[in-house]
């Protein structure tokens, strides 16, 4: 039981590591918002499932009591992130950030400017 | 297994500096908003891992727990707070 511990850890912990580099390395703020929304939830959800799993060693009413408590942590930020994720891109729209499109190469079509007046 | 749960804890808090960067030097406000979000959905397995550590695992579930609805409201309360105002368009494009 304590290698599915490590394991589930360690993936979790690599989703987590994914979700920064993405915050960090993304050039948009929407685009931003996909790796911080979707790649911590399934984070939080392997990290917290093999903790719950390890607290099982002793079993009794507590421990199993204390698990389904650690479930519902993830079972709220489950509910949550979402949510949260869909508010901030809904106050990014109405404070009218406009999305990131990639630079134009020489010879095509100058877009509009974007956004620097 | 102590010794690996203080090692990813550790790493969590790598992590956690990493998206630090986001809060100090994002340029909008929305963009230290996503960075304060990842920040807390970290933080809440980190206080798991801690009271592992410890031994207090039954006290610290309910921090977390707690933690994790006053990162969902801080958010939610600081989005809202931008759907009112309009002045984060001119300000957001300094560079």
């Amino acid at each position: 039981m304590d290698i599915l511990v490590i394991i589930l850890l360690a993936f979790g912990f690599l989703f987590f590591l994914g979700g920064a580099v993405g915050i960090i390395r993304m050039p948009d703020f929407y685009s931003r918002l996909h790796p911080a929304g979707k790649l911590d939830t399934l984070g939080i959800m392997a990290m917290v499932g093999g903790l719950a799993l390890y607290n099982l060693h002793h079993f009794s009413l507590g421990t199993v009591l204390l698990s389904i408590k650690m479930m519902l942590i993830v079972f709220f930020v489950f509910m949550s992130s979402p949510t949260a994720t869909h508010s901030i891109v809904d106050a990014g729209m109405r404070a009218g950030l406009r999305p990131w499109t990639r630079k134009p190469k020489n010879n095509t079509i100058q877009p509009r400017e974007t956004g620097k007046e | 297994m102590n010794t690996f749960f203080l090692i990813v804890a550790m790493g969590l808090c790598l992590l956690m500096f990493l998206s630090l960067y986001r809060c100090l030097f994002g340029p909008t406000v929305l963009d230290r908003l996503v960075g304060v979000n990842a920040i807390g959905s970290k933080t809440v397995v980190l206080l798991l891992l801690i009271g592992f550590l410890y031994e207090r695992v039954d006290m610290f579930v309910d921090i977390a727990l707690a933690y994790a609805f006053l990162n969902f409201v801080a958010v939610i309360a600081a989005s809202r707070y931008f759907h009112k105002r309009k002045g984060l368009y001119e300000e957001s494009f300094m560079d």
